[in-house]
């Protein structure tokens, strides 16, 4: 437990430079070293998917890559896409729709809803159900957040917003 | 006369008379959560934070014959490692027991164990150290000598006190509870068919996503202690805080900030979080704990876990006679701090049957300890099982009798005009509509062509089943449900409103937000009878320090207890500023009226004055006003529903599923739900309780049991064994709605909160057996796995 490492990454599109435990998991590291809270940690065992993040422009979950692994890796957070405007026309999907309700598993689900609306704009309710079912609900019963992403997708399609 | 203009984001024409209430207004609290700016209790951080973490018994019973600390508290940044003797200085111990639950009885029971496990997960010790990480390195060190005793595991051998687990007890029963209306005998004799069954609903859990959790900092020098709590009853907290760790309850705060889910888990005592309050105390720092996600499997309420026998009289045409019912649940080894486990099964009692106007009804209760975790309160509180026993029976019986499902219902439904009405098991309903309700969902859903739909794919192989519930449902919950028994529980709640001097509006309000929408229903309400648009309403929520005292969240009571309290206090806001208005403008109230923000003509609706204006001189030119005027800007009003027991809701749920025969897999093809809650404040949000609630019923009724070994351990205590709905399995879920409002409130709102939860189970259970009928298989024990399915064909 006393290994550490240095490592160097890009968080949010700042450079950052830490020396930490090895053993430290990158959703910790995020919340813990850096302040950044608002992704969740729902079972530390790769299930939930509160903690999705984007490591590379791909989602991973933070509790199964450890910061380590993300030396010298570009890191997005909510946080980071919050600011960035990234994510908002799914938030504001979600926000209409109240496509959430504690909010807990939130950040997370934008996150692979977000994947899904870049990847595959045709996906269809099923291939939304589908691709959202990494991530656990435990509140809305899913219906809402289908809803919210269908309209950000079928908005895309008629070419009413861009992405 | 109406003459207002629509505020800013509400499409014009979309406000009536009724303001805001009724519309499908966004949530303003949800932005912060969309860009993951929420504050839970894990993102907060005090100096000197400690973090602890539990030691727990692998044993489902056990004697604890020594625990070795040296070794741990050598490791690494640790600052206490405490067992429960110790921990006892500072936390009294708790038994949880209600006067009116006549004869109840559990032991005390201690923050953490002293002298014996009774469950595998319960804590024994505690260590603290400087992260969460360095405590859990030193867990591994502790050196225990255990001596196992007998586990008893399954709720029979409970029952027959196979062992008795409590010494200072002469068996293993909890609570027991006999209810006769008289003459169920002589009901059954008479009946043209008798139908039995015997239903077994396995255990699960609420999984919030958020494990429970609390941040308590304690200060030596005021003798305070501020607890940031992830819970739904920060004021019941603040009581049991201060009365087991011996702190004035002034000098107690609970502070309830975002809370990641609830559904009941977060309203109850859990030994761990006494602990780490108690260490805070001892150790003189904050001291925080979440329960990760193992912990949370096997420390969080569990809750359901029923074997209940019911049998059905009734007449050739479709009359239902009587209701016999025998229900044995299991509850752990101790009746759950301070609302009991013993309710759970009371509620069956009261429930069962409930939509029926039969006469006859007799009922029997066994409610027992076993060395598994406890169970206690989950959302729904024994309508589940209430509603799934009697839709399940009812639909043997009218497949007896040869009868349609939803035509024998009907015949049976207690008559729209009937109310008020008293069940035959003594519930006293003021109006339900039954009646109604199942003709706008068998409308919805298009009945009969699925039946036709149904017969057709029938002949292809394809096995389809639809299936119906009718449910009623306890909300908003007087003093008869917990008060009445001694536990200090508030049924009544408050909100205390001002206006500010910029015109603004704050409402304190002391029930609680978990993601319900409750705070922008109470906004909705505020805004409405101010006649003030919403953007000028800030809600508070979730701080003993802040709010008036109350409840909080649970029992479906938010909505129709705390907005009838902000109502009444807006209402009396609005005349005390027309008063302030009044002098201002030399002219009296009744002139003047509050639209949009504004002071206006009563009559021609002309602006007089802004708010921002009238606070300008409320507060900082009061000189300018006559010396006998005092302004009162602020305004609290609480409210207690005493009219009736509890203000029920009625609703009736349908299924659509598919089964594979061949695999037992269970297809929902869709849901559909039409309900009455009474007023709707916000039909967004009252669909969406209805979808969650739904969802989180059709897992009890598919997916999620908490599986226990022979030994008492649980087996599936993860995540990825313990199978939760996911997106891709939920079918799409439609909702309708009747609204008869209550009369016992102005506002007339009951409670939604629990209703999709109640009667999801039942719904599905009868889909499948429909789907199964013409092979003559049926399930009767949820979850309803594929493996059950299968061994109901025979096929395993």
């Amino acid at each position: 437990m006393d290994h550490s490492v240095e490592i160097t990454l890009t968080v949010n599109g700042a450079k950052v430079n830490r020396r930490i435990p090895a053993r430290l998991h990158l959703v910790d590291f995020l919340r813990d070293e850096l302040g950044l809270t608002g992704s969740h940690v729902g079972c530390e065992h790769g299930v939930c998917g509160a903690c999705t993040l984007r490591v590379d422009g791909r989602i991973v979950r933070g509790c199964l890559m450890l910061a380590a692994q993300a030396d010298g890796k570009r890191v997005d957070t909510i946080e980071g896409l919050s600011d960035s405007g990234e994510l908002a026309e799914l938030q504001a999907a979600f926000h209409v729709r109240n496509a959430l309700q504690c909010g807990f598993c939130t950040p997370g689900m934008l996150m692979a809803a977000h994947d899904l609306v870049m990847n595959q704009p045709h996906a269809t309710r099923e291939q939304i159900r589908a691709h959202l079912s990494g991530n656990y609900c435990r509140c809305t019963g899913y219906h809402a957040i289908i809803d919210a992403v269908e309209t950000v997708l079928s908005a895309h399609r008629t070419g009413g917003t861009q992405a | 006369m109406n003459t207002r203009v629509a505020p800013p984001g509400i499409a014009p024409g979309n406000k009536a008379e009724s303001g805001y209430i009724g519309q499908s207004v966004a949530r303003p609290n949800a932005k912060r959560l969309l860009q993951g700016r929420g504050v839970f209790v894990d993102d907060l951080r005090l100096p000197r934070l400690a973090h602890v973490a539990f030691f727990r018994s692998p044993h489902a019973h056990a004697r604890i014959r020594k625990l070795e600390f040296a070794k741990a508290r050598g490791m690494p940044g640790v600052i206490a490692v405490v067992e429960g003797r110790a921990l006892a200085e500072y936390c009294t111990p708790w038994v949880a027991v209600l006067g009116h639950l006549k004869g109840i009885k559990s032991p005390p029971q201690n923050a953490l164990a002293i002298g014996r496990a009774c469950w595998a997960g319960e804590a024994v010790a505690a260590v603290v150290a400087e992260s969460r990480a360095q405590a859990e390195d030193a867990l591994e060190c502790i050196e225990a000598e255990w001596e196992p005793l007998p586990a008893v595991v399954a709720m029979e051998d409970a029952l027959a006190g196979r062992p008795v687990i409590h010494p200072e007890f002469e068996d293993n029963i909890c609570f027991k509870r006999e209810f006769d209306t008289g003459d169920v005998d002589a009901a059954f004799a008479r009946a043209d068919v008798v139908v039995e069954e015997t239903f077994d609903f396995g255990r699960h859990t609420g999984v919030t996503l958020e494990g429970r959790s609390l941040l308590a900092d304690y200060n030596a020098a005021e003798h305070t202690l501020t607890v940031y709590h992830s819970t739904q009853a920060p004021h019941m907290m603040q009581d049991i805080f201060s009365r087991h760790l011996a702190i004035p309850e002034a000098n107690v705060r609970v502070i309830a900030k975002d809370v990641g889910g609830s559904y009941g888990i977060k309203v109850h005592v859990y030994p761990d979080e006494m602990a780490t309050a108690a260490l805070s105390v001892m150790l003189r720092r904050p001291v925080k704990f979440v329960a990760d996600r193992l912990e949370s499997f096997l420390t969080d309420i569990h809750a359901r876990e029923h074997k209940a026998t019911i049998r059905l009289a009734c007449n050739r045409d479709g009359e239902i006679l009587a209701f016999d019912l025998d229900d044995l649940t299991a509850i752990g080894p101790y009746s759950v701090y301070p609302r009991t486990s013993g309710i759970e099964g009371n509620q069956v009692v009261n429930l069962t049957g409930g939509p029926y106007k039969h006469k006859h009804y007799r009922a029997r209760l066994n409610v027992v300890f076993t060395n598994k975790n406890v169970t206690c309160q989950y959302r729904a509180v024994g309508h589940p099982i209430a509603v799934a026993i009697t839709e399940g029976i009812v639909d043997l019986a009218a497949e007896k009798i040869g009868m349609d499902p939803a035509e024998f219902r009907r015949r049976n439904l207690i008559p729209d005009d009937a109310y008020p009405y008293t069940s035959a098991s003594g519930m006293k309903f003021e109006q339900l509509s039954h009646q109604q309700v199942l003709d706008k969902l068998l409308k919805l859903m298009d009945y009969d062509k699925l039946r036709a739909e149904q017969a057709e794919l029938r002949k292809k192989g394809v096995y389809r089943g639809i299936g119906l519930a009718a449910m009623i449902e306890v909300t908003n919950p007087s003093p008869a449900f917990y008060g009445v028994g001694g536990a200090r529980i508030s049924s009544q709640d408050g909100a205390a409103i001002r206006l500010e001097p910029t015109g603004m509006v704050t409402c304190m309000v002391s029930v609680t937000e978990q993601g319900q929408g409750t705070e922008a229903i109470f906004a909705q309400i505020a805004a409405t009878a101010l006649g003030v648009t919403m953007d000028r309403v800030r809600i508070v929520t979730g701080d003993t320090g802040v709010t008036p005292y109350g409840g909080g969240t649970w029992a479906s009571r938010g909505a129709g207890i705390g907005g009838e309290a902000v109502l009444q206090a807006s209402k009396v806001l609005r005349s005390n500023i027309l008063d302030v208005a009044a002098v201002i403008l030399k002219t009296s109230g009744e002139m003047l009226d509050v639209r949009d923000n504004d002071i206006v003509d009563a009559r021609t609706g002309e602006v007089k004055l802004s708010l921002a204006e009238l606070g300008r001189i409320a507060y900082f030119r009061p000189d300018t006003l006559p010396l006998d005027f005092q302004s009162e800007l602020m305004v609290t009003r609480h409210y207690t529903p005493r009219s009736y027991g509890f203000a029920f809701t009625n609703g009736f749920q349908a299924s659509l599923v598919e089964v594979d025969t061949d695999t037992g897999f269970v297809k929902l093809l869709k849901h559909w739900c039409v309900e009455d809650c009474g007023t709707i404040i916000n039909p967004q949000l009252v669909d969406e309780q209805i979808r969650g609630g739904i969802v989180q019923g059709i897992g009890g009724a598919l997916f999620e049991e908490c599986v226990y070994s022979a030994e008492g351990q649980m087996l599936n205590a993860n995540m990825a064994d313990y199978l939760v709905p996911m997106a891709d399995e939920m079918p799409d879920i439609i909702v309708g709605h009747v609204v008869t409002p209550t009369k016992s409130s102005e506002l007339g709102a009951k409670g939604a909160g629990e209703a999709g939860t109640a009667g999801a189970p039942g719904a599905v259970m009868n889909a499948i057996n429909d789907a199964l009928r013409p092979l003559h298989a049926r399930v009767t024990v949820q979850p309803a796995t594929p493996e059950r399915v299968l061994k109901a064909l025979g096929k395993v």
